[in-house]
């Protein structure tokens, strides 16, 4: 489904991304793991086609399509969604105006006509349950004095709502209660299914309890230094990344 | 791919969608302004002597007065002796429907989406229409006839109320008031007349609709509005002009008249021609409009969206007099390009228990400039007066301008007088963030701005809103990647 190819890119002319080759598969769960500042939001951001960075080698394909040639407003449509590390508040724009606009505006590019009112509240009733999101949220404006945690929360409500077929979840765990996060990561396996694929950024192996990856990728540097499965995340939760840096040092003094 | 640059560009790129021409056969006088000019104003419109003594002291006081210094853009140069005062459509004869209204002129007005044949007509909306100096036509008179609602052009108003007209005229803004109200005092072509009677509410919105045409013109109008004792009525103002390189002058005086019990809604949709983007064209619109609440518990409401004009200089203001009267001001005010926009209200707070209320949402993108500019004055007889203000800036992009010029001035202790400000900006990762689910960016400008301003656009008539929602979202038009 998603083919990252050599992906180079950076931001104010400094290099951030230096050739990241990853394969995602249709129903999969990737974990991306890393310090901080190795690049791991850049990522997602260049994925969902934040205008600040410069691709300057490389390819990514999303189901066939050339991702880099898309619109980001295209790749949101095309099935692409990202959970924001830092969800921005829009004032004035109440979260359910906003949901419906977005959700419309996929459906017509996939040719399907508006969703009707009553059907809207239904999916909204519906997914709000999956995910159990407060209803007094869906009034207030967007993500505006949301606490940390809610605007996390919303990121995943607004995921059950939209559908995509690759969410990439960047730090969702991050500032969520524990009680918070047994809910989340229960709704994000709610939404697992063998279409679906997720991108899981986390710091924390606790979040790969709940959730657990298929497979787990260290980012370091600009670059994927390792790969493994679920079973890497808890040696890194023990032995932190040195003992990883040093090991790339060494095959880079070779 | 998008960035914001390129959206302010195409906000500033985006055409002008009324700039069109009618070519009809017209009767202008030449330019110039004199005592010669005044009098064949007054004569062609058969006005009675007093009004043309009042022109002429409207004249003699504007020769004495200056341009004023205190506002916040550079006074453009203006010739006002290369102006022509008097442009009409030459009419074949004396008009008795709407048939005889020559066809060109009611398809520009279908153009501009304002039917004039009241069967195709918005219902529940009399319209009268008013291409360059004069009014071409007014629909629903009959029916507002029938519960004694006045509503027609100001010349009839003239021949036909001329008792409502001589107590009222100049009552709410003397023709000294400021230097362009002395010009319209003295070469005023047209404009609108309300009288409501008392205890009617008016059926239905009365709209005026101006349209500038005619080149090298200035348009002058005056607007009367009388609501009696317990009377309500809502009128509706808007506008457009074809697309020229010279500027030109639109100075109109608005006054309304708030009885005891009264109440009149005053909604503006301004969309003359802004100028292209590099600042050449456009009309100056400086205006005067002024109510009075003159009996108690009266109410009047101004509420304006003005989104075109080179520049925008008006004050829309109420003089709260009768005890326990209240006074509104909703404002939105869109520049881009090279617009400006030097705007607000006065409220004059001098009964008692008045009350009044001024929501100001100004959006600047491009190079436009944007002031609030408003005054809160409390008398000393205005016991427990309030005043609430809300005063938000939205900016669109790095190289526009806004601020704000909040004036107090209370002679009252018991007086409360609120002021909130807030300035935002609409910034890329907004854009951003709605882009990434799925909505492009024009439409991401587009939400966010209806979002601000949904509370002055609430107060707008259902149609109207619709109306100036489309308007603004056209005129912010550009987040097209
Ligand atoms: N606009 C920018 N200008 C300059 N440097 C930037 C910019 N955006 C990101 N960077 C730099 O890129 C590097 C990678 O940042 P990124 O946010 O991708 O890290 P991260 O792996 O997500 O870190 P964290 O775990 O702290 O979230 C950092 O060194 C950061 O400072
Ligand atoms: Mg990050």
């Amino acid at each position: 489904m998603l083919t990252i190819k050599n992906l180079h890119a950076e931001v104010e002319g400094k290099k951030i991304l230096k050739g990241i080759n990853l394969e995602i598969n249709k129903g999969e769960m990737h974990a991306i793991m890393g310090p901080n500042g190795s690049g791991k939001s850049s990522l997602a951001s260049v994925l969902a086609g934040r205008d600040n960075y410069t691709v300057t080698e490389g390819e990514v394909w999303f189901n066939g399509k050339n991702l880099l040639d898309l619109s980001p407003e295209d790749r949101a449509r095309e099935g692409v969604f990202l959970a924001f590390q830092y969800p921005v508040e829009i004032p004035g724009v109440s979260n359910l105006n906003f949901l419906k606009t977005a959700l419309n505006e996929i459906r017509a590019y996939k040719g399907l006509p508006a969703l009707e009112a009553r059907e809207f509240l239904k999916l909204t009733k519906e997914k709000q349950q999956l995910v159990d999101f407060h209803s007094n949220l869906m009034n207030r404006s967007l993500n505006e004095g949301f606490s940390g945690g809610e605007k996390k929360r919303n990121e995943i409500f607004q995921l059950a709502m939209l559908d995509p077929q690759l969410a990439i979840l960047d730090e969702t765990d991050s500032g969520l209660d524990i009680d918070a996060l047994r809910i989340v990561s229960s709704g994000v396996n709610k939404l697992r299914d063998a279409e679906k694929s997720f991108v899981v950024i986390t710091h924390y192996q606790r979040l790969l309890e709940y959730i657990i990856p298929d497979f787990v990728h260290v980012l370091y540097n600009g670059r994927i230094i390792k790969t493994g499965t679920k079973e890497l995340a808890l040696e890194l939760e023990e032995r932190g990344y040195d003992w990883l840096k040093e090991e790339l040092h060494l095959k880079e003094s070779v | 791919m998008i960035n914001s640059n390129e959206i302010i560009d195409d906000i500033a790129n985006k055409e002008y969608e009324f700039g069109f021409t009618t070519d009809i056969e017209m009767d202008i006088a030449p330019p110039g302004l004199n005592e010669d000019i005044i009098r064949f104003i007054s004569a062609k419109k058969n006005e009675p002597e007093w009004l043309l003594e009042w022109r002429l002291k409207g004249f003699a006081a504007f020769k004495k007065m200056e341009f004023p210094k205190w506002q916040h853009f550079e006074m453009p140069a203006l010739d006002l002796q290369a102006v022509s005062y008097y442009a009409a459509p030459r009419k074949k004869k004396q008009l008795n429907s709407l048939d005889e209204v020559d066809p060109e002129l009611l398809a520009t007005f279908e153009k501009l989406g304002i039917p004039l044949n009241e069967q195709k007509a918005l219902t529940g909306v009399a319209v009268d229409a008013v291409f360059d100096s004069v009014s071409v036509a007014t629909t629903f008179k009959g029916k507002l006839k029938e519960m004694g609602v006045i509503f027609c052009s100001f010349g009839e108003a003239v021949q036909e109320h001329p008792e409502l007209v001589k107590k009222y005229l100049g009552s709410v803004v003397p023709h000294t008031d400021n230097v362009f109200a002395a010009l319209n005092s003295a070469v005023f072509s047209d404009g609108s007349f309300v009288y409501i009677p008392k205890g009617v509410r008016c059926p239905m919105e009365l709209s005026t609709y101006f349209r500038i045409n005619a080149q090298n013109t200035g348009q002058f109008e005056r607007t009367l509005i009388i609501a009696d004792d317990n009377s309500y009525v809502s009128y509706l103002e808007g506008c457009t002009a074809p697309m020229r390189d010279e500027n030109q002058l639109h100075a109109a005086v608005v006054e309304l008249v708030a009885l005891e019990h009264a109440e009149i809604k005053y909604s503006t949709v301004q969309n003359w021609y802004p100028g292209d983007k590099d600042g050449k064209g456009g009309i100056y619109n400086f205006v005067t409009k002024r109510g009075i609440c003159k009996g108690a518990a009266s109410k009047i409401s101004w509420t304006q969206v003005e989104t075109g004009s080179a520049i925008t200089w008006k004050y829309p203001s109420v003089i709260l007099q009768g005890d326990h009267s209240e006074g509104e001001f909703y404002s939105v005010a869109v520049v881009r390009n090279k617009q400006i926009a030097d705007t607000g209200t006065k409220i004059h707070h001098i009964g008692k228990g008045t009350k009044s209320r001024i929501i100001s949402k100004g959006i600047s993108a491009g190079h436009g400039d944007n002031s609030y500019r408003g005054l809160v004055s409390v008398g000393p007889r205005a016991d427990n007066a309030r005043n609430f203000t809300q005063c938000d800036s939205l900016l669109i992009g790095n190289q526009c301008g806004s601020h704000t010029f909040p004036y107090i001035e209370s002679r009252n202790k018991s007086a409360m007088i609120e002021h909130e400000a807030t300035t935002s900006k609409i910034g890329e990762d907004q854009i951003f963030y709605l882009n990434q689910r799925g909505i492009d960016s024009e439409k991401a400008v587009a939400l966010i701005v209806n979002g601000y301003v949904k509370e002055v656009l609430n107060q707008l008539p259902m149609e109207f809103a619709v109306e100036a929602q489309k308007l603004l979202s056209i005129t912010l038009e550009g987040s097209v990647g």
